[in-house]
């Protein structure tokens, strides 16, 4: 039997053709974005532009959250944490950032601007200390399991949600932020009345940033699925002995799962804090949010991206729609996920995505395989 | 935290990797387990017990139920770590070392109570092992580089081709959890294989097999080693099989070595004998007051 390094030799792609499938799905991805924002963004109007927002971001968090406890399948149920310490970094960046560049935190440029660049990177610097807490929480991981690891997240998200409380009050005075030092103003987060001024550089007419950020997230999670790395994930979720048997180092699987679920659900908060129309404050990124983030991932399907943003499309129109209702949103909540845990316990597509089922399933058969 | 890893595991990997590309070396035995005792509290569970498998041997490991089988094979898998004693594959220590970097080093395992990725397709469960030699990381995954294609194209086909040397290619698609009992432990054998191991440990793979299925088995056990040039240890409680193809029998009872020799041998040793069917004639030899 011949080596796993002398078959890849043997089966080594021509580097345009390795460079061409690279590139055309992040190619699409940017085109697809590009076409929300001038072609669909116009033609919906402000009501149905803002509910895509909200769709938009509750599926880049919904399918990171997806990572975990659909692929990893260690249960979180703290990842509005993961967006809240995304949200205020992003927030704090941008806003501070604003008065202490242009003198004002008004918006900055048009689209593609020099303020929506502050943004971009105000939302990759939140993912980044979110994966760092993702770090954080993923290390517990090692030793607790099932219940247990769910109770540490849940207890993750509130220690955030308490600390953001106790900060102190947003910075208003232009002079007086431009005299602090940007260390002492991580403490101005607005505690719990929230951070209120940040520039709202998302709103209907302008949603670019977060539909790339969404088909990159949907890239990754495809990417991941289908490769040796995300079935590593699946294996330690399957059988944990067995994934360790042949090979896989499951722990560091466990924390690399959390830190990359961390850090896009951090860029989906820094999105969230800079939407038209959003209040960031602690209790709105609180245990609340985590658990309509679960019943996303729930309903959709523990490991389906397809699942997931179904889920995540349907459970955010669903509520606009039936508006009149909205009281009694918790309680279609809970009797869809009784429903679900009673009938399809897998959640709606199960593992397999929409592609893989049904008369599909011929068609598709190994996806990208 | 495992990326912190002792590099005794990562040199030990690196060794299993070349060792196994260059064909096993004959001086050292492919396995090597001397003197190894662990003690769960008072128990002694294994008691110093050694073992020496060659290159391509196939040896085996019997005795009655609860004599320490199980626990030796995770002892030598990693599952427990031994109080005393070393395990050397290929005159590479192991010990001490985590489950997954002691495959990584050459020594897979099957299950007695089967354990698959029940919910993912029979190929998935044989890609997941053979990606253990793998470079790629997270970030050529998501970028899919050339290195990354290769290596998942030379995992589909290394799979495919364990799949249908153990006769289970036709059912690739399905999930794990849906095959009929004989194919599991056929796919837990591939699966197995797929970690280029030098060392495969059997734990019962002919039980609750029927005649027709263990012949079958017993043919496919003695194929591996020549065509994967494996060392073989296998745990099984069908006589018939383990006296017909193994070389070399090691008996344990309570964890102690009770005899070890040539199939012939073992089978007519009175210490086994006794260990399987109690005390012979008169019952002189047990304590009195421990008849009922």
């Amino acid at each position: 039997m011949k080596t796993l390094a002398e078959r890849a030799a043997a089966h080594r792609p021509a580097l345009v053709r390795a460079v061409a499938g690279s590139a055309w799905p992040i190619a699409v991805g940017f085109a697809f974005a590009y076409l929300m924002q001038t072609a669909l963004a116009p033609a919906v109007g402000d009501f149905y532009g803002k509910l895509m927002l909200d769709v938009g971001i509750a599926i880049l968090v919904g399918v990171a959250l997806n990572i975990v406890n659909g692929f990893a399948g260690q249960f979180s149920i703290g990842h509005a944490g993961f967006m809240a310490v995304g949200g205020y970094v992003a927030a704090g960046i941008v806003f501070y950032g604003s008065i202490k560049l242009w003198g004002s935190r008004d918006i900055h440029g048009g689209f593609l601007g020099p303020g929506e660049l502050l943004l971009v990177a105000g939302c990759v610097i939140g993912g980044l200390v979110a994966a760092l807490a993702g770090l954080l929480v993923g290390l517990p991981s090692l030793r607790v399991r099932g219940d247990y690891l769910a109770i540490v997240t849940l207890g993750f998200g509130e220690i955030v949600r308490v600390l953001l409380q106790q900060t102190d009050d947003v910075v208003m005075d232009p002079r007086a932020v431009e005299a602090a030092s940007a260390w002492s103003l991580a403490d101005n987060l607005g505690g719990a009345l929230g951070f209120f001024g940040a520039p709202r550089y998302l709103d209907p007419k302008n949603p670019f940033w977060i539909w790339l950020f969404v088909m990159i997230v949907l890239l990754v999670a495809y990417r991941l699925k289908t490769s040796s790395k995300g079935r590593q994930l699946l294996a330690v979720r399957e059988n944990e002995v067995a994934a360790e048997a042949v090979g896989v180092p499951t722990t560091r699987v466990k924390v690399s799962a959390f830190v990359l679920s961390a850090f896009f659900a951090g860029i989906g908060g820094g999105l969230y804090a800079h939407e038209l129309g959003n209040s960031l404050r602690p209790a709105d990124l609180g245990f609340q949010k985590s658990i309509d983030l679960v019943i996303i991932v729930v309903l959709g399907g523990m490991g389906s991206i397809s699942g997931v943003v179904v889920a995540a499309t349907a459970l955010t129109i669903l509520p606009e729609v039936f508006r009149e209702f909205s009281e009694y949103r918790m309680i279609f909540y809970a009797l869809a996920l009784v429903l679900v845990m009673i009938l399809r316990p897998q959640g709606l597509f199960g593992i397999r995505e929409l592609w893989e089922l049904g008369p599909w399933r011929r068609v598709f058969r190994r996806g990208a395989s | 935290m495992s990326a912190a890893a002792p590099p005794a595991g990562a040199s030990a990997a690196a060794a299993g990797a070349s060792a196994a590309a260059a064909g096993a070396s004959a001086a050292a035995p492919a396995l090597d387990a001397d003197r190894l005792s662990i003690a769960f509290g008072g128990l002694k569970a294994v008691t110093e017990l050694s073992l020496r498998v060659p290159a391509r041997g196939l040896h085996g490991l019997i005795g009655p139920n609860g004599a320490g089988k199980t626990t030796v094979f995770n002892l030598l898998t990693g599952v427990y770590r031994p109080d005393s004693g070393s395990i050397r594959l290929g005159g590479v220590r192991v010990d001490g070392l985590r489950p997954n970097q002691i495959a990584r080093a050459g020594l897979a395992r099957t299950f007695q109570n089967i354990r698959l990725f029940a919910e993912l397709s029979v190929l998935d469960n044989v890609r997941v092992a053979a990606a253990v030699r793998a470079r790629s990381g997270l970030l050529r995954t998501f970028l899919r580089t050339p290195l990354y294609v290769a290596e998942e194209a030379a995992i589909l086909e290394r799979a495919r081709e364990l799949l249908a040397i153990l006769g289970i290619a036709h059912r690739e698609d399905e999930q794990a959890k849906s095959l009929p009992y004989g194919d599991q432990r056929r796919l837990e054998i591939a699966r197995a294989l797929a970690t280029e191991p030098r060392v495969l440990l059997l734990d019962e793979p002919v039980a609750g097999m029927n005649t027709q299925e263990k012949k079958a088995m017993r043919g496919l056990i003695q194929s591996l080693r020549e065509r994967f040039d494996v060392a073989i240890l296998l745990i099984e409680h069908d006589m018939g099989l383990v006296m017909d193809i193994c070389e070399h029998i090691t008996v344990l009872d309570h964890g102690v070595t009770i005899a070890r020799g040539e199939p012939a041998a073992v089978q007519h040793d009175p210490a086994v004998i006794e260990a399987y069917l109690g005390v012979p004639d008169d019952g002189a030899a047990a304590p009195p007051g421990d008849a009922g």
